[in-house]
């Protein structure tokens, strides 16, 4: 079980980031368990300056915008 | 590696199938440079176009009816074009800032210095409204001074590509060039106040509290065709959302064009009349959303005769002062700090309005 964080305040896109993240472990078959964040202190606490952002298994692997398909496949699957 | 549809690019170009990827990346290059000619060709020939369409309409052309009709028939597309293309360069030329980086960047930077960059930066680094708190955060809680955090909030919303591309587009580009210089000189000289006179402790109190190590994000593998993408990624969503408002500014534009006589204008918001910039700067702060519409009424009415300052200090007042930003911002500003940028930003302004109509 992945435990993957989805790190902004609840904009259009942190929705759409999670979705994306929803969709790409199905395709791989991954289990993931996630969660969103949307306090800012703890967004900031993460160290990043845009979001959305996504935490993998304690790890930021990403900041601002929607991520690519490709690399959200890459993340999930190491 | 199966085929990838990219979602936010809906207006694009069909995605390649990424069979070879050298290939691909020449589809992109040689779609981009086609799409480049075709609007070259179609621009070139809107003046004709827009004779044509008054031509077919029975007005005379120098009634006002007829001036109206033609400045709207060939500002729409013109306006809209000229948008377009801006903000698809601006959307490629982003792709290689971040928030991150230039955080990164400004680490460590003196006061002065630390302004002028982050008020540049400002401009280069994409952003938007939405995360100005997580920025904020991310900037003061890595140890940036507050005043060089604020250079960069006031340079970002203000100097952004609408509304240079708009006054490009309409007013000429001198006109855009000074709406730069003066938009950045504003950013950087408020941000060095509001460092001077040393604030911190109006911050809110978990945010003064709150120190965080930079997170070591995995290096990015941004391609050619990415950084075409995010162009178009960014007309997509930018001029998406604010043609209506550009159509609709350009319509009053028309109408205070064919209509409003010149001699009522220079009465109100002239050169001569000095308490018409502090009038319309407080006028600007409550507008926001229809930054867009205003810029082709703000074409219209230097046409007829307003003054140039008090017009520049309209524009800067609606977009680089708004009610949304600052409730957004109130979450990590004490109401007094807000008050204090208002006031500082607003004087800047107020400076740039004054100079302006005294100089030119």
């Amino acid at each position: 079980m992945k435990d993957v964080k989805v790190l902004g305040p609840g904009c259009k896109r942190c929705v759409a980031t999670a979705e994306m993240v929803q969709a790409q472990a199905d395709k791989l078959g991954v289990p993931v368990s996630i969660e969103k964040v949307t306090d800012y202190a703890a967004i900031a606490g993460y160290g990043i300056a845009s979001t959305p952002g996504i935490v993998i298994d304690g790890k930021v692997v990403h900041a601002g915008g929607l991520p690519k398909p490709d690399d959200l496949a890459r993340w999930l699957a190491a | 590696m199966s085929t990838t549809t990219i979602s936010c690019c809906k207006g694009g170009p069909p995605p390649v199938a990424p069979s070879d990827k050298k290939a691909s990346t020449m589809k992109w290059f040689a779609a981009t440079i086609a799409a480049l000619v075709v609007w070259g060709l179609v621009y070139s020939q809107l003046v004709p176009f827009s004779d044509w369409i008054v031509a077919q309409l029975p007005v005379d052309r120098d009634s006002h009816l007829g001036a109206a009709i033609s400045f709207f028939a060939y500002d729409t597309p013109k306006v809209l074009m000229l948008l377009t293309l801006v903000v698809f360069a601006m959307g490629v030329l982003r792709s290689f800032f971040s928030p991150e980086k230039t955080r990164a960047m400004l680490a460590g930077k003196r006061e002065g210095v630390g302004n002028v960059l982050s008020a540049g930066l400002g401009i280069l680094t994409p952003f938007c409204s939405c995360s100005a708190v997580p920025l904020f955060i991310g900037f003061v809680s890595a140890g940036i001074p507050l005043g060089v955090t604020f250079s960069f909030l006031i340079a970002a919303p203000m100097v952004n590509e609408v509304a240079l591309g708009l006054l490009f587009a309409l007013v000429g580009w001198k006109v855009a060039v000074t709406y730069l210089v003066f938009g950045l000189g504003v950013a950087i000289v408020s941000g060095w106040v509001i460092g001077r006179l040393h604030l911190e402790h109006w911050l809110e109190e978990w945010v003064r509290n709150l120190r965080a190590t930079a997170a070591d994000l995995p290096p990015e593998q941004i391609t050619v065709v990415d950084r075409i993408k995010a162009g178009l990624e960014a007309v997509y969503d930018i001029v998406g959302k604010v043609w209506l408002w550009i159509v609709a500014g350009i319509a009053v534009g028309a109408f205070i064009h064919g209509y409003v006589p010149s001699s009522l204008l220079a009465s109100i918001m002239g050169r001569d009349v000095w308490w018409s910039v502090p009038a319309v700067v407080l006028l600007g702060i409550p507008m926001y959303s229809s930054a867009a519409g205003v810029i082709p009424v703000v074409q219209a009415l230097l046409a007829k005769g307003a003054a140039l300052g008090t017009v520049l200090a309209f524009m800067m007042s609606v977009i680089a002062l708004s009610l949304p930003e600052m409730i957004i911002l109130r979450k990590v500003l004490s109401i007094k700090l807000i008050a204090v940028f208002v006031g500082v930003v607003g004087t800047g302004i107020l400076a740039v309005g004054f100079l302006f109509n005294a100089l030119f």
